[in-house]
């Protein structure tokens, strides 16, 4: 649990961080979004003392940053900003190695470790370990970059764009890997983006920032539904809201019970029921189908669902 | 399957001379045709007459190193493999310096250890042609460090056992280095020893310096400025300027006298080398410090590195190329400037170009002068080598 107090950031007569205060639930995934200027990124450097407040204070868990040196702080909380900063003098295992080389660990922990890492990164210790971050795709860079930062076991995870360099695909990819490690591991994850669409797919929750200040921090859905203020529906977007919204709920969660057993090609095609409702949607337009099957991952049946019941979930309640 | 284009450019370079090459070479052939190739001297500060290659040697001998030479030459300017060529010119090298000591031991009456024999400008053309061709091969292969070291120390090996061996005593520099052995080598302890008191201590200095240049950008123009000016003046003026205050301090403090600060000798040279050092030593450290990305500091500072940590483990470890860039610089400078301080009784090898230029005797001169080169360029080769394998990363 992260405790955000009326912290605020001035440079001179300049107001970067304006207040804010925020609460962050352990083991969620909160993306603070907006434009650039708008203090997402000092926010973020202020709950590792990277950036020293004006005033205001940031408790982790009950205690006060302020009361822990701020080289301490950071080396219990994971850190990954664009371009990766990998150290160029240093090989894959150093660099992963960083912080627990910092904490101390013995030699054959922080190996032991640092090839885990590389596996759960899909990356072959034997063939990775060696090379320098020059030898290595964009892709694989940043994937060494959250390595790095999850090296110690940190419960916190700090990330500041760190998908902005990569191309569409490997962002894809990358993100889909972040979630699959946040729900693993129960990492507590804050992460600043610029790209909406990045925080809609990423975020258990979403502070939209603008001028220094939050305008609105909630659920996706509910930024969608019922924005607080114009500048936030500015940002999500009106034009496809709806669908937006649709790509927020999983066919699981919208499907209604029945029909599903005696499931025919004619009833419509079988969705998992994990795809979200957008996804669904576009299925069946492109197929001409009226309704889909909805099977659990184990392929037992969840229910159906028809285009009219899903039309119903784009919509404002 | 490898491009039509592809395999015309490398028929192409098949056939490719080097130009620096063919110009060396042929420089080489002239040299062999119109220059002295030794000089003959009834003294050691008599005049001295100039001979061909012709007419240093029984004719048949001179006439077939002559042309073995200008095959040489011609071979090293005209072939297109960068290996022949290499060897070409590394046999022309040896049979210039053996055609060289078999003049010399021919030209001398046996004895006679008053005549003087040196090399003639002729010699020295061809030598530094050849010498240019090898080098310039030797860099198309592109040794790995640790290689062009190796090179170096056979090549030093090689020497010194053609020294030991005595091949070159009958000419007139090793007649000057007999009578001056012990001197010799005092001299050369000497000019070591004066390059490294003014280097350690600019290094010890400077990088701090650098340090705080790229830390604080207020004070960096001051600070370089500073140092651009001092590089500025004369090495003479500036003996002259520390002179005063060091007599001064000698006068007034019994104790430094005793340490070796004087008006006068190492004390002046060293202070005067170890403040051009410092330039070249600031300069670089806060240049590489400042080539450092922004994102890898950030990123270190963000994982919990204390400041001291960042500035050693990330700072200082990426600019160290940079900053051995430098001190390779101050390393090469000072063994060549440390030649003056001979002039203020500092000692070094400049104590024999001094001596040999007051006394005319230009092989005194070339006493001092040769290692005082020999030295300053392997140095270099060896500080390039360890900067090389510092870049871990490229550029």
């Amino acid at each position: 649990m992260i405790e955000i107090e009326s912290l605020t950031k001035q440079y001179g007569a300049t107001t970067v961080v304006d207040g804010v205060s925020m609460s962050i639930e352990s083991g969620s995934l909160t993306v603070i979004v907006g434009t650039s200027g708008s203090g997402k990124s000092t926010l973020l450097r202020m709950i590792n003392k990277l950036i020293e407040p004006t005033s205001g204070r940031v408790s982790i868990d009950g205690r006060d940053t302020a009361t822990t040196p701020a080289y301490l702080l950071r080396r219990k909380i994971g850190y990954v900003i664009q371009g990766h900063g990998l150290f160029p003098h240093r090989t894959v295992a150093e660099n992963i190695g960083t912080v627990p080389k910092l904490l101390g660990w013995e030699r054959a922990r922080v190996r032991a470790r640092v090839d885990e890492l590389l596996k759960i990164f899909q990356l072959d210790p034997q063939e990775y370990a060696g090379k320098f971050p020059y030898q290595l795709s964009g892709g694989q860079q940043q994937r060494v970059g959250v390595a790095r930062a999850l090296a110690a076991e940190p419960a916190l995870l700090l990330m500041d764009e760190p998908f902005g360099a990569l191309d569409p695909i490997i962002r894809a990819k990358a993100q889909d890997d972040l979630l699959e490690i946040q729900r693993r591991f129960g990492t507590t994850v804050v992460l600043v983006t610029h790209d909406m669409d990045e925080a809609f797919r990423l975020g258990s929750r979403v502070a939209v920032m603008d001028r220094g200040r939050v305008l609105q921090y909630d659920r996706p859905t509910l930024l969608l539904t019922h924005p607080s203020d114009p500048f936030v529906s500015r940002l999500t977007g009106t034009a496809d809201r709806a669908l937006r919204l649709l790509s927020l709920i999983s066919a699981g969660e919208a499907a209604v019970p029945g029909g599903a057993a005696e499931a025919t090609a004619a009833e419509g095609p079988t969705v998992q029921a994990d795809t979200s409702l957008r996804d669904v949607l576009c299925d069946l337009l492109w197929r001409g189908a009226a309704s889909a099957v909805v099977v659990n991952a184990d392929g037992t049946p969840a229910g159906r669902l028809t285009v009219g019941g899903i039309l119903a979930h784009g919509r404002p309640d | 399957m490898s491009s039509p284009s592809a395999v015309n450019s490398s028929v192409a370079r098949r056939f490719e001379i080097d130009p620096l090459s063919a110009a060396l070479g042929l420089v080489a052939i002239a040299s062999l045709v119109f220059l002295p190739f030794i000089v003959v001297k009834t003294s050691r500060i008599a005049s001295g007459v100039s001979r061909q290659l012709i007419d240093a040697l029984p004719f048949g001998a001179a006439l077939a190193v002559g042309t073995v030479l200008a095959v040489l030459a011609a071979f090293t300017a005209f072939t297109a493999s960068v290996r022949l060529r290499l060897c070409a010119a590394l046999a022309g090298l040896v049979l210039c310096a053996l055609t060289v000591a078999r003049a010399a031991d021919a030209l001398t009456p046996v004895g006679n250890r008053i005549v003087r024999i040196s090399p003639g400008f002729g010699f020295w053309v061809l030598l530094i042609a050849f010498g240019l061709i090898a080098t310039n091969a030797l860099t198309r292969f592109r040794l790995a460090p640790s290689r062009r070291v190796l090179v170096l120390a056979l090549a030093v090996a090689l020497l010194y056992a053609a020294f030991a061996g005595g091949v070159f005593d009958a000419l007139s520099i090793m007649r000057e280095y007999a009578v001056n052995a012990d001197r010799f080598a005092r001299e050369a302890r000497q000019h070591v020893l004066l390059v490294l008191a003014s280097l350690a201590p600019a290094v010890i200095v400077g990088v701090p310096i650098g340090i705080l240049c790229h830390r604080v950008p207020r004070v960096r123009g001051a600070i370089l400025q500073t140092l651009n000016l001092i590089q500025t003046i004369p090495s003479i003026a500036l003996f002259g300027i520390l002179m005063v205050p060091l007599a001064a301090i000698a006068a007034a403090y019994p104790l430094a006298a005793e340490l070796g600060v004087h008006g006068i000798g190492a004390a002046p040279a060293v202070i005067a080398l170890f403040l051009y050092a410092l330039l070249p030593v600031v300069a670089n450290t806060s240049v590489g410090l400042g080539r450092v990305s922004p994102s890898t500091v950030e990123a270190a500072r963000g994982m919990g590195m204390t400041n001291r940590q960042v500035l050693w483990q990330v700072e200082f470890a990426l600019a160290l190329p940079v900053i051995l860039t430098g001190i390779r610089i101050v390393l090469v400078q000072n063994i060549g400037l440390v030649t003056i301080a001979a002039l203020i009784g500092g000692g070094g090898f400049g104590t024999f170009v001094f001596q040999g230029i007051g006394q005319t005797a230009i092989d005194l001169v070339l006493l001092g002068a040769i290692p005082t080169v020999a030295l300053a360029f392997s140095c270099a080769v060896v500080l390039d080598a360890l900067v090389d394998t510092m870049m871990r990363t490229p550029p």
